[in-house]
């Protein structure tokens, strides 16, 4: 049994949520899309920029030592995190999306030919999906999607069929972001393993809401973003196991990820810095240590345990709405929770909410296939954080209730 | 603060929950379709067009409320209108939804409901998609129209 969390204490470490919006007090329910910011992490990208500032892992002076310091200590805070398998299997990115094209466009390239597969799954977000349709198009090779199964999981007997058709790379989300289905990764990660294929795991939503242990799950790359996990946006990193690094060609040329450069060619950097080209985003990477040192103080398990709680308690509370229809499992599942509500279009449902200061998304979550899969043009999705509590939950379920008495209770 | 009594007036909930000329034409002799990728909405506007005169419209689609309401009174609208009225009415509310102008009223009628949206500047699309939709239709575009084109 965890401790529970002081959510009033911690809502006062943010500042966006002590602000009202359109005079009410803001409910803040779209973390899947991006986390509010704590103090400490906009205190230590000031700070960066007043006491730090230098370019990384060039100058000779104290204060260039200084800057490339608080980078390399930020890498080694994101292995930590996740239990990586070492501080130079951690490449910053941009966030999730250029690590999985980084993996697409370096591995892919270099492994994958004409009539080879890579498979997917039909619960992966765009980012996890468009990088592997480029690859599939280029090279020649098929793209394979896994379906879902009703309630909103990877089905796993075609995720069976699909291995055997031996998939150089199979590449799959830790947790959906439009179902909040948590996949069994590990499971996953071995039965791809075993089919001969490199397993890619989308982390963009189990890094801010899970306890990530690497080494036990064993993937070849995890890819993370750290807008989504308290930090700031623009940050984020690839975490592969450093032999698989190691051996993959260059993905952007530049400066730092050289060693020598002659007039007609140039030798690398060693890992990570071969796949940094170009001046980093210092300051996203100590934003991100400070994120991540905020996230340790308070425990991954105990935000883990306080998002499925309100889960739970939000698809109780919603499930008795009448006209209420939830998308996704019943258990296994994170703080994300994916709805349509009597059939008031989800844009006209979160702009009614919004007026209430209850911020929802509304849309297809950058999902479109798994959407297809659920008849839904669209849907609403409330997602919480560890920011988040029951007196949110009374919000949401207030603001619906109004929706309702504005469209005139009008079922299908 | 916006309000959203002025953006779900009665007539707009009214024409989403029984929009008018509801259906395809099947002697239509101009078709457009409008989509916005961004929120899903999407409608096929069918024109019937004998001169210059809009001799019969109808449309299917679905999307949030604004855009069906929208969609269904530029059709009650434009029903027997000429061409260059038509026009002239998609100028007249492409003016008051982006504020770009001074919207006439007197020459708005039921569709000056929409006057509200332009205080939601993230809902501004949702109700000029069946306008743009029928400025292609009229000018004989067989391209569909989407949001995201620069045009609208």
């Amino acid at each position: 049994m965890t401790r529970a969390l002081d959510v009033a204490r911690i809502r006062a470490d943010f500042p966006l949520l002590r602000r009202l919006e359109n005079g009410k007090r803001l409910v803040y329910l779209d973390s899947a899309a991006t986390s509010q910011k704590p103090e400490c992490v906009i205190q230590a990208i000031v700070d960066y920029y007043r006491e730090t500032n230098a370019n990384v892992h060039r100058g000779a002076y104290t204060l260039a030592v200084r800057a490339t310091e608080a980078y390399e200590a930020a890498r080694a805070a994101v292995a930590r995190f996740v239990n990586a398998w070492s501080p130079e299997g951690v490449v910053f990115t941009r966030g999730t999306t250029e690590a999985i094209n980084l993996v697409a466009g370096s591995y892919g390239r270099a492994n994958v030919s004409r009539g080879d597969t890579v498979v997917v799954t039909a619960m992966d977000h765009h980012s996890n999906l468009v990088p592997w349709q480029i690859l599939c198009q280029e090279r020649g090779a098929t793209l394979r999607m896994v379906e879902i199964t009703e309630d909103g999981r990877i089905d796993l007997s075609d995720f069976g069929a699909a291995l055997e058709r031996g998939p150089k790379i199979v590449a799959f989300p830790y947790v959906s972001n439009a179902l909040g289905t948590v996949n069994p990764a590990a499971q996953l990660v071995k039965l791809a393993h075993a089919a001969g294929a490199v397993a890619v795991v989308d982390g963009a939503q189990s890094s801010p809401h899970l306890g990530v242990d690497l080494q036990a799950l064993d993937c070849d790359f995890y890819a993370l973003s750290g807008h989504k996990m308290l930090g700031p946006m623009g940050s984020g990193a690839l975490v592969a196991k450093p032999e698989l690094l190691d051996a993959m060609p260059p993905y952007h040329g530049g400066g730092e990820m050289i060693a020598r450069v002659w007039d007609d060619h140039a030798t690398y950097n060693k890992i990570p810095h071969k796949f940094e080209a170009g001046t980093p985003n210092v300051e996203g990477a100590v934003g991100l240590a400070a994120a991540i040192a905020y996230l340790e103080g308070i425990g991954m398990d105990r935000i883990a345990e306080h998002e499925r709680a309100l889960a739970a308690q939000a698809l109780d509370r919603l499930s008795r709405l009448e006209g209420m229809v939830l998308y996704g499992p019943r258990d296994h599942r994170a703080g994300i929770v994916t709805f349509n509500y009597l059939d008031i279009h989800p844009h006209d449902l979160a702009t009614v909410v919004d007026q209430e200061g209850v911020c929802i998304r509304a849309g297809h979550h950058c999902a479109q296939p798994l959407l297809r899969r659920l008849n839904a043009a669209a849907t609403a999705r409330a997602s919480f954080y560890l920011y988040n509590d029951s007196d949110d939950i009374d919000a949401l379920v207030g603001a619906l209730e109004k929706a309702a008495a504005i469209f005139g209770n009008v079922t299908a | 603060m916006p309000d959203l009594a002025d953006l779900y007036q009665q007539v707009i909930i009214e024409h989403n929950r029984s929009p008018r000329n509801y259906r395809v034409l099947p002697d239509a002799n101009r078709t457009a379709e409008g989509d916005n990728p961004l929120c899903g909405d999407r409608l096929t506007l069918y024109l019937k067009v004998n001169g210059d005169t809009i001799e019969d419209v109808g449309f299917q689609g679905r999307g949030c409320a604004i855009s069906q309401a929208s969609a269904s009174l530029m059709t009650a609208a434009v029903q027997g209108k000429r061409v260059a009225e038509a026009q002239a009415l998609f100028d007249a509310v492409h003016a008051m939804l982006t504020g770009s102008g001074t919207p006439d009223p007197g020459r708005l009628g039921k569709l000056a409901a929409l006057a509200g949206v332009r205080q939601f500047p993230a809902r501004v699309k949702c109700a000029s998609l069946s306008w743009h939709t029928l400025r292609a239709a009229l000018e004989g575009r067989a391209a569909r129209v989407t949001t995201d084109d620069p045009r609208t």
